[in-house]
């Protein structure tokens, strides 16, 4: 199927037991002006053809900075990989050179963006931005290109493509024009697609359309997702794992129904416990208490210690390395055992 | 789009009525008689200066004058005669093709160096290339045409002709072509080149911050297509508005060039219009040039539907 | 009217980095109260070396504009200096420069030409920042009416090539006995307008945000809101334009008085030499070329002084 392989990638399958993309002891920093921001510290994780990975954590919690590491969409400088591994079908990206990267970009790993009126160019049309992949990637002529180009807006479900074809992203609405985003990032069928929080900035019965059209196509292709969100009620329906991120670290690892049923981490279990929930109405709802950790000036120790309920002397000491609950299960905390049992608070 | 034109142009006129109404008062101001200037150190007949007074209207009030002189350009096209009583336009038509043809030379000029040294720059952006091309851009703007046009017809015209032993850039006169236009219309550019480096570099580093860049990058794009056709694209619209502008400015401007360099344009003129008190020529000269100004921002508009497609004219 | 980016071509400089030449390239807007932005910028202004040579040089041509005698012992303007028979001698002792076509001293008089420069520069500055600033914080905080018919007034002045416009002015009111002072008055015509649009484009911005929505709410009246609370917001543009067009000032006078409408002999200026200078240029070029050279430093000070400050207010533009 594949018209353009690389040479250092394996086109299908990969090496034994390694998955599709295996994110490993990644960390980032940034050089600013005020001094060395450490975005994500140590992040692992990884990913299976026709699975969903959850990336769960709030803002600067070094998500959308992992995801653009493994898409090698960085600015560097100011940003820096100190450590770590991509390994995409056991090669590591992070190796390759810049122009083995540009391949593997948008054709084998496709990413996929919050704001779509701002990641699309404003001063092309929505068929040329699609079709530019089958142009420069598969050498199609512009009618050809331009005839993939309305199929994938048919496959999205977009009213009337072959008509809107040379109108202009602004002149779509917020759900469509999120719609030609997914359309172009799957124009190439790649192995893996990255979503960076594809419904945050959409209304909410949008949100539950595009998160559909993503399960969907994932389906049938059998790709790889890796759903970068803030929001665990997105999560519920789509992920089959769940990574939790704060303050630059994973702090749990599970499948879905694990975290649901009970978190081994009290920032999971505080995330969880703030999703408004209809049994409970009337009850004050839950907030974690405290701010988001300032990532120039770190808290020592456990960096959610600050805001814990849990904590204890050495969680302000001792950083807490992850714990293997189970096979498929880890968390950082000190006191998992005590949050599992749901004791305390 | 077409009645945004014609909406566009019916607000134009009453900058244009404004401004030539502006020039026309001064000219009137202007000390002297010139009917006697012209009749010279011989003493005519008083009453002959009186019937070309009549003639030239020039015993009117202010604002009479000059709805004689409006109304004779929209009415017959018609800017006036000098005292000799050669037609304005037809004194002007040659002039204002050289000083059209220094405009153009320059605004290429301009175009050309400005969009090639930002987009360095751009790509080189705080580094030592960077730093190089913003410090000859304050340079540019800082030395006045004034004297690099000097400096320059020195250097290139006097010394490199004595080096190389044939002229490569006339110094004066516009008899030999587009060659005669190269040194002052570089002159001419010089501060607008800075400008567009300096414009063009802002516009990049700006544009490639956007989103749509970044996405570009997850395609798999290469880095020279990124820049080349989705960055470029859109730092462009600014570019181009700029240097339309730049094209009546630069009309404008061409006085001190055209001083310098001996070359016969309408700045040349109009300074001589002024000398002799030959209010046909200054009025009609000012006027011209503020057309240009006006056609040129309108044109400028234009683009900006075309170039930008989140515009759009009711 | 789209604006013009920059109105005028050859000398007046208006600042490109403040206006906004289009819409993709975002208006910055100063969030931050003005005493930590004045504060901050300082904080950055000082370690900033432009900003400090910008400052020496401009300190040192004050100096010779006001004591011009601590720098030579000829006096220019006394004719008993010059000799004819030694007209465009080359430089030697006593006569570091040379001397022109009439046989005076090149450096002492480019030296007494310092101050007719400094003089027109910085009063044209401070007429234009006045005028235009003050009609462009009324035409901006009361909009209406008062702003449509401002607006359009500048409007004609942009049409008007301003280089041609001073040249008229000058020239119809040279004998008008103003002596230096009708270059200043020209260019303050053809000038206002530039500090006018770009006040009235920042109180328009300033005008919008909540503090000031707060003030008027809380029933201040409009002269106070003007001046307590739109003018200290609006004033960073203007200031840094002001000062880079005070090196246009500069140079335009050069220019007019280069024509032959500025400034007139027996005043000096650099302009006025450079024309002297301009016949006999191509057999000796050092009278045309050392007030060139100074009049190019004082202009390159006063924009780099204006670019250091713009970088140290307005930090996103690096």
């Amino acid at each position: 199927m594949r018209k353009t392989s690389l040479d250092t990638l394996p086109a299908e399958g990969g090496l034994g037991n390694e998955p599709l993309l295996a994110v490993d002891n990644l960390h980032v920093e940034f050089a600013t002006r005020a001094g060395l921001v450490r975005a994500v510290n140590g992040v692992s994780y990884s990913l299976n053809p026709g699975e969903t990975v959850a990336v769960l954590g709030e803002s600067g919690s070094g998500k959308s900075v992992t995801a653009q590491a493994i898409m090698g969409i960085l600015d560097m400088p100011p940003a820096r990989i100190p450590q770590g591994e991509v390994r995409f079908r056991g090669t590591d990206l992070l190796k390759l050179s810049e122009e083995a990267r540009t391949q593997v970009r948008g054709q084998r790993i496709a990413m996929i963006f919050q704001d779509a009126l701002s990641a699309l160019n404003p001063v092309f049309t929505v068929g040329w931005q699609i079709s530019e992949m089958f142009r420069v990637h598969r050498g199609m002529s512009k009618r050809d290109g331009m005839k993939k180009a309305v199929e994938l807006m048919d496959k999205v479900r977009i009213p009337a493509a072959k008509q809107r074809i040379n109108d202009y992203p602004h002149q779509f609405s917020g759900g469509m024009r999120q719609r030609i985003m997914i359309a172009m990032s799957i124009a190439l069928d790649p192995e893996v697609l990255i979503a960076d929080e594809p419904t945050t900035a959409l209304d909410v019965t949008v949100q539950a359309q595009i998160m559909e059209l993503l399960a969907e196509l994932q389906r049938e292709s059998n790709m790889g997702m890796i759903l970068i969100t803030h929001d665990l009620g997105v999560v519920a329906d789509v992920a089959d794992k769940i990574a939790v991120m704060y303050g630059g670290r994973i702090v749990e690892n599970a499948s879905v129904h694990d975290i649901y049923k009970s978190p081994a981490h009290p920032y999971t279990k505080g995330l969880l416990e703030s999703i408004p929930r209809v049994d409970l109405k009337g009850q004050e709802l839950y907030a974690i208490k405290g701010l988001p950790p300032n990532l120039l000036d770190m808290p020592t120790g456990c960096a959610f210690h600050p805001r814990c309920p849990y904590r204890q002397d050495n969680c302000v000491t001792d950083v807490p390395p992850l714990h293997e609950i189970s096979g498929t299960r880890n968390s950082a905390c000190h006191y998992w055992r005590e949050v599992l049992d749901g004791d305390q608070r | 789009m077409g009645r945004y034109v014609i909406r566009r142009l019916i607000q134009a006129i009453p900058v244009l009525l404004g401004a030539t109404l502006f020039i026309f008062a001064i000219v009137f101001a202007l000390p002297g008689d010139p009917v006697e200037a012209l009749a010279g150190e011989k003493r005519q007949d008083p009453a002959i200066l009186a019937v070309i007074r009549d003639q030239y209207h020039l015993n009117d009030p202010l604002l009479v004058q000059y709805w004689h002189y409006i109304t004779g350009i929209v009415l017959e096209g018609d800017f006036g005669k000098t005292f000799a009583g050669v037609p304005v336009t037809q004194l002007l038509a040659g002039k204002l093709q050289v000083t059209l043809n220094l405009a153009l030379v320059a605004l290429t000029l301009e175009a050309v160096i400005g969009v090639l040294l930002g987009l360095w720059a751009a790509l080189r952006r705080g580094r030592a290339t960077d730093t190089a091309i913003l410090a000859s851009t304050l340079l540019l703007i800082s030395i006045p045409t004034l004297v690099t046009g000097f400096v320059l017809q020195l250097w290139l015209g006097v010394w490199l002709k004595q080096a190389v032993g044939t002229e490569i850039f006339p110094i004066a006169g516009a008899t030999q072509g587009l060659k005669s236009y190269l040194l002052p219309g570089f002159v001419l550019a010089g501060t607008s080149i800075a400008y567009l480096t300096r414009l063009t570099r802002t516009s990049l580093v700006e544009t490639l911050r956007s989103d749509y860049i970044r996405t570009a990058t997850a395609k798999g794009l290469s880095r020279r297509r990124v820049v080349g056709r989705h960055g470029l694209r859109n730092a462009l619209i600014p570019m181009v508005t700029y240097l339309g502008a730049d094209l009546g400015a630069l009309m404008g401007g061409a006085v001190i060039t055209e001083t310098i360099f001996n070359l016969p344009g309408i700045g040349k003129q109009l300074y001589d219009g002024v000398y002799l008190r030959e209010q046909p020529i200054v009025v009609g000269i000012v006027t011209i040039l503020v057309l240009v100004y006006i056609l040129a921002n309108l044109v400028v508009d234009m683009l900006y539907a075309v170039l930008d497609p989140r515009i759009r004219y009711e | 009217m789209s604006d013009n980016p920059r109105p005028d071509t050859q000398t007046l400089t208006a600042d490109q980095g403040t206006q906004t030449p289009s819409p993709p390239v975002k208006h910055r807007k100063k969030e931050a109260k003005p005493a930590s932005l004045w504060s901050d910028a300082w904080h950055d202004l000082r370690r900033r070396p432009m900003f400090i040579f910008s400052l020496v040089l401009i300190a040192i041509l004050v100096v010779m504009s006001f004591w011009p005698s601590l720098f030579t012992s000829i006096d220019p303007l006394d004719a008993r200096t010059c000799e004819l028979s030694s007209a465009r001698q080359g430089p030697s002792p006593g006569h570091l420069f040379g001397r022109d076509n009439l046989g005076c001293d090149v450096f002492a008089r480019t030296i007494y030409g310092a101050k007719n420069s400094i003089i027109i520069g910085v009063a044209t500055m401070a007429i234009t920042a006045i005028i235009g600033g003050l009609l462009g914080l009324i035409a901006g905080t009361r909009g209406g009416i008062t702003d449509t018919i401002t607006s359009r007034i500048t409007e004609v002045f942009f049409a008007i090539p301003s280089i041609l416009g001073a040249l008229l002015i000058t020239a119809t009111f040279r004998d008008a006995g103003l002596g230096i002072w009708i270059v200043v008055f020209a260019l303050s015509i053809i000038a206002w307008p530039m500090t006018f649009r770009i006040m009235r484009a920042a109180v328009l911005t300033a005008r919008s945000q909540d503090f000031v929505l707060a003030a008027r709410a809380l029933g201040a009246g409009q002269s106070r809101i003007m001046f307590r609370h739109l003018l200290p917001n609006a004033i960073a543009p203007v200031i840094v334009v002001a000062t880079i067009n005070l090196g246009g000032f500069i140079a335009a006078e050069a220019a007019l008085s280069f024509l032959g409408v500025g400034v007139q002999s027996p005043d000096i200026s650099w302009g006025l030499m450079i024309a002297d200078a301009r016949s006999r240029f191509l057999e000796a070029p050092l009278p045309l070329v050392f007030p060139a050279v100074f009049l190019s430093i004082t202009v390159l000070a006063f924009i780099m002084l204006g670019d250091a400050v713009r970088d140290a207010l307005d930090p996103k533009l690096r």
